[in-house]
């Protein structure tokens, strides 16, 4: 369990010099994690800005959440079509200069699309939707997101989704174990046929992370899954983020 | 071994809400011109054996019953050659 | 083909009308003629057929229904009552709620995937009609048996729509319940309820009015989707049609309902509508009519506008389609601009088909021709009504008197063990997390309880801490041996459950399923139902805000158990106070709260072990239920309970097992003296529940139930790692839950 900071310590000036640090959270068609995500990151004490799918204007927040959802309904792939939007021709070029972006779920899908992020997302090997508390282990805690944790911890959040099965080729695959970029891993069980049991994967720079589970939905004890394992990950981005 | 394609679509009157949202992104990609998308699935069977009437019938029967749903489905199947 | 206008109508008096085609009896169809004073055009036909089917007219019902306003208890928590898309209820602080079930059963049972999906999507937007947002759905659903081979096909796909569609609005899932009984073989329930929350202000109604307002159609483009569906899908019982004479369905796009919700909430939060309608069954026909006739004007709408899928559709087609994702906003002109720019934004085709007048008429215009001349209050509110003919059935005695308690019982601990497990692993009481897995309860980040608990509590402040909680339940089997009763025991599960979590219920929502109202038997066991309906909610405070009647679920002379689902829904006031049914505290002790007879009718023992249903159904007490509720919410509220379940199927020994495997702990349990095992373990009396009582809180607990006079047994202690009986026998955990678990994936997967 990863201890609650409190809003007041974990906030402080952003790099951007201008207060609080600013946390964008996308939202297309279809998105249904958004305002869970920004209730996230304000419980983390950062400043949540909701940015449109149709703006390139990131309105200088210094990181971007990629929320889960069904944007424009999965058709076609899942995130294909938002892959498209005006707002991610302005995050991939500042994922590219290092900005940190986290994908959930859709957010993901979305990361895989732009090719971000190496791999797809198909349909779970039993063929259902699966909603339940997932047990991961964090394999890398030096990425943007994941620097509240640490390396080998074992944390439960939750896990929903019908496209949630990790694929990529076996050279990708031998490649992101090589650089330690496998982020988070499934225990126990593996939930959908995920290739390795890989539940979330980072670039090279550790700034941009995808995951298939749910943080924004453990941040308080009395809702979801009743655990707050999740709020590290928006705790992480401001410890990297003041400390940069 | 011979090869028979099933292809299954919505029924006209069915509404395809993935045909609709991929025609409605294509503007957007540059892509005009383009009046209407419908979205189908396609089986390929590797099938053992001729492909003869009754094998095809078969076939006919196994869309119909199994992998098209022909409440809002309907179904064509072709040996590919 | 001559446009039938009104014109042509008058011209022709002695043209044949499709009428009986059409699901109209010949006096209806007469009575058409009489109101009109002419024949109808087709279009008026269509609307008239449709409008006047017993889905949407409540012919056969209304009669009965009247019974939930006569004797609507005294409340000041309801805000809007029943006769509007939903009811709303006032749950504090500035808060309104309104919640509603409805059927889509037939649609089901003919694709049970999109017949789900779409079941989900008609009840999202009456809530939104109401303007709320929604937060919230629930699934009370009903199967055939569960080794039967269609339930294999209906199950799954309706299970997969449900979430399928639910999970892609952003709805978390939170409760219902799923039964197998084969009466419902070709018949299956599937119900859906929505909650939605918004400020007092903020409610919405289904009126047209203010002359020159323009009347908005937005969302999907109106195709050949289920033309006639409300009249032929939902009313008439199915023969052994070939599949491809089955009628078309609809297919349900969740994307395009989830732009909906959207680009409706910011036109409210706006202030651009003036008055607002889903279209579900009946579409355009049921929007226009029902919008004018609540209205204070007249409407007058040129169909040439409405946005087409398919440009074939004869303005016939368009008035009875009922495609999805639809709704019909009234806006004034110089908001229209604004409406038509949020719509925009969300990608939601939006387009002005008419307008408010000032006269009284609904008339509807297609290539400039008046097609559509009507009075919008006969089609909408003055269709026929049925004193349909109602007996007691010549059976009933014999089934009444084929007494369950007379069953041959386990005959030593050895076998009652055994008939536990068999019990707890059977389709019915095993547990359903294959299912309830398949739906998201975590979207919106504020699920505080979702099933297995006893209620799904939502919360809707996160300031306050103030929560909302719902309850479905309905037992077809007490229904059917005495429908009166069984009707007060739904009420009583429903309310007990909200309680149990720790919320105080407020109001009841329903959703009536039962077999044909033409056969006597069926009308009988519908007017005892309501009549005890009626009857309960008068007695526990707690008015009917509305509901939905399902008909003719029967499959030639063979109609389903009487099946009314009932809703109860609570508020609690601080949502760090709910009670959860999880034994997970070792030393705590447990108490069985209410007085537990030898009643076995009914019981899930009946049927599990004795394949039996005769006798009566426990009795109901309601003054003891309201008790029972207080003392809940009061132990939640003042910390001195931190574990609740309610008994119902499967009696006392179905509580412990769900709470302990929740929990992951054990129970000692001792038998008290000169009590049957056999009977507290097993018996399915009403009024009761246990809890999880911390040692240092009994005196307190025990006191507060004393002074209110309910009485209490303490059974035990929650310890260890097997449910033990004392004197009779134990079941390790691992073993129960392997009984309780592995039961439905077997069937299903």
């Amino acid at each position: 369990m990863t201890a609650r900071p409190s809003p007041a310590t974990a906030g402080g000036d952003g790099p951007s010099g201008r207060g609080n640090t600013r946390v964008g959270v996308i939202t297309f068609p279809g998105t249904l994690d958004d305002r869970d995500t920004q209730r996230a990151v304000r419980l983390a004490g950062a400043e949540a800005v909701p940015l449109w799918h149709r703006d390139k204007d990131l309105k200088q927040v210094d990181a971007v959440v990629l929320p889960g959802g069904f944007s424009y309904g999965d058709y076609l792939r899942a995130g294909a079509i938002s892959r498209f939007s005006p707002v991610m021709e302005t995050v991939i070029e500042q994922a590219r200069a290092g900005m940190p972006v986290l994908g959930i779920c859709n957010g993901f899908q979305v990361l895989t699309e732009t090719h971000l992020l190496p791999g797809a997302m198909l349909r779970n090997n039993h063929l259902h939707f699966i909603c339940r508390d997932q047990k991961l282990r964090v394999e890398n805690a030096n990425t943007s997101w994941t620097a509240e944790y640490e390396a080998g911890q074992e944390i439960s959040i939750p896990l929903k989704n019908i496209d949630g099965r990790y694929v990529a080729d076996e050279r990708t695959l031998d490649m992101l174990e090589a650089e330690g970029r496998v982020a988070f891993r499934y225990l126990d069980t593996n939930p959908n046929g995920s290739l390795r049991d890989i539940a979330g994967i980072t670039n090279e720079a550790g700034n941009v992370v995808g995951l298939m589970p749910h943080p924004e939905h453990a941040v308080e004890p009395l809702i979801g899954s009743g655990r707050t394992d999740g709020l590290g990950f928006f705790t992480s981005i401001l410890k990297k983020l003041v400390n940069a | 071994m011979a090869r028979v394609v099933v292809d299954v679509m919505l029924k006209p009157e069915i509404l395809d809400p993935q045909g609709q949202a991929v025609q409605r992104a294509l503007p957007r990609l540059g892509f005009e011109g383009i009046a209407d998308v419908r979205q189908g699935k396609r089986f390929e069977l590797e099938v053992e054996g001729p492909v003869d009437d009754a094998a095809l019938a078969r076939i006919r029967e196994m869309a119909e019953t199994f992998l098209a749903n022909t409440v809002i489905e309907d179904f064509t199947v072709r040996v590919d050659s | 083909m001559t446009l039938d206008t009104v014109k042509h109508a008058t011209e022709t008096p002695d043209i044949d009308q499709p009428w009986a085609e059409l699901g109209l009896k010949q006096d209806e169809y007469e009575r058409v003629r009489e109101i009109l004073g002419r024949r109808p055009t087709g279009a008026e036909l269509a609307m008239y057929s449709v409008m006047w089917s017993e889905h949407c007219s409540y012919k056969s019902s209304k009669v009965h229904l009247k019974q939930f306003g006569e004797k609507a208890p005294q409340s000041d928590a309801l805000l809007v009552g029943i006769g509007e898309n939903a009811g709303v209820v006032d749950v504090g602080q500035g808060y309104a709620v309104t919640f509603k079930v409805e059927s889509h059963n037939h649609p089901s049972y003919v694709e049970p995937y999109q017949g789900a999906a779409t079941g989900v999507g008609g009840i999202v937007r009456d809530i939104i009609a109401m303007g709320a947002r929604p937060i919230a759905v629930v699934d009370p659903l009903r199967f055939g048996a569960a080794d039967h081979p269609d339930t294999k096909r209906v199950l799954p796909g309706v299970v997969s729509g449900i979430g399928g569609y639910g999970n892609c609005l952003g709805l978390p899932n939170i409760g219902g319940e799923t039964v197998f009984d084969a009466c419902y073989q070709g018949n299956p329930l599937v119900n859906a309820g929505a909650i939605g929350v918004m400020r007092h202000e903020d409610i919405h109604l289904a009126k047209a009015s203010g002359s020159g307002n323009k009347v908005i159609l937005y969302g999907a483009r109106t195709g050949g989707d289920g033309i006639g569906g409300a009249s032929i899908l939902a009313s008439e019982t199915f023969d052994e049609a070939k599949p491809s004479k089955r009628p078309a369905v609809q297919v349900g796009d969740p994307f395009q309902e989830k732009l909906l919700i959207e680009c409706t909430l910011e036109a409210f939060a706006e202030k651009l509508v003036v008055g607002i309608q889903d279209l579900g069954a009946a579409g355009l026909s049921c929007a226009t009519s029902e919008l004018a006739s609540n209205g204070s004007g007249g409407m007058r709408v040129e169909l040439d506008d409405v946005p087409l899928r398919d440009s074939t559709l004869s303005p016939e087609e368009i008035l009875m389609s009922e495609s999805q994702e639809r709704m019909c906003a009234v806006v004034e002109p110089s908001k229209v601009e604004r409406f038509l720019a949020i719509c925009e934004k969300w990608d939601v085709t939006a387009t002005v088909i008419g307008e408010v007048t000032d006269g009284d008429r609904l008339e509807i215009f297609w290539h400039g021709e008046m097609i559509v001349d009507v009075d919008p209050r006969t089609v909408a509110h003055d269709g026929p009504v049925y004193e349909r003919p109602y007996a007691r059935p010549a059976w009933q005695d014999a089934l009444q008197a084929d007494d369950a308690n007379k069953l041959a019982r386990p005959a030593d601990a050895d076998e009652l063990r055994a008939q536990v497990l068999r019990l707890v692993s059977s389709p019915n009481q095993a547990s359903k997390s294959w299912i309830t897995g398949q739906y998201d309860h975590f979207v919106q980040g504020n699920t505080v309880l979702a099933q297995p608990e006893d209620s799904g509590m939502i919360r809707i402040d996160e300031d306050t801490n103030l929560g909302v909680a719902i309850a479905t339940d309905g037992n077809g089997r007490f229904t059917k041996l005495d429908p009166y009763t069984g009707a007060q025991l739904a009420l009583a599960e429903a309310y007990r459950n909200v309680a149990a979590t720790g919320a105080k219920p407020l109001a009841v929502s329903d959703c009536l399923n039962f077999g044909s109202p033409e056969d006597p038997a069926v009308m009988w066991q519908f007017a005892e139902a309501i009549r005890g309906l009626a009857d309960g909610c008068l007695e526990m405070g707690t008015p009917v805000t509305g509901g939905n009647v399902s008909l003719y679920n029967q499959t030639g002379e063979a109609a389903i158990h009487p099946t009314p689902v009932v809703a109860v829904l609570g508020v609690i006031d601080d949502i760090s106070r709910r009670t959860p049914i999880a034994f997970a505290d070792e030393g705590h002790l447990i108490y069985l709260l209410g007085d537990t007879k030898e009643e076995l009718g009914g019981s899930a023992w009946s049927q599990v072990v004795h394949d039996h249903l005769g006798g009566l159904p426990p009795a109901v007490d309601l003054g003891r239920e309201k008790l029972l509720a207080e003392i809940l919410i009061s132990a939640s509220r003042d910390g001195m309970v931190d574990a609740a379940h309610d008994l119902s199927d499967g009696g006392l020994i179905q509580a412990l097992v769900e709470s302990c495997l929740r929990g992951g702990k054990g129970a000692r349990i001792v038998v008290p003296d000169g009590v049957d095992p056999f009977v507290l373990l097993f018996s399915e009396s009403a009024g009761r529940a246990i809890v999880a009582v911390p040692r240092s809180e009994e005196l307190r607990f025990n006191d507060m139930c004393g002074a209110r006079g309910l009485p209490t047994t303490r059974i035990g202690v929650i310890d260890g790692t097997e449910i033990d009986i004392q004197g009779q026998f134990s079941i390790p955990l691992s073993e129960l839950k392997v009984a309780h678990e592995e039961t439905i994936p077997a069937i299903l997967a």
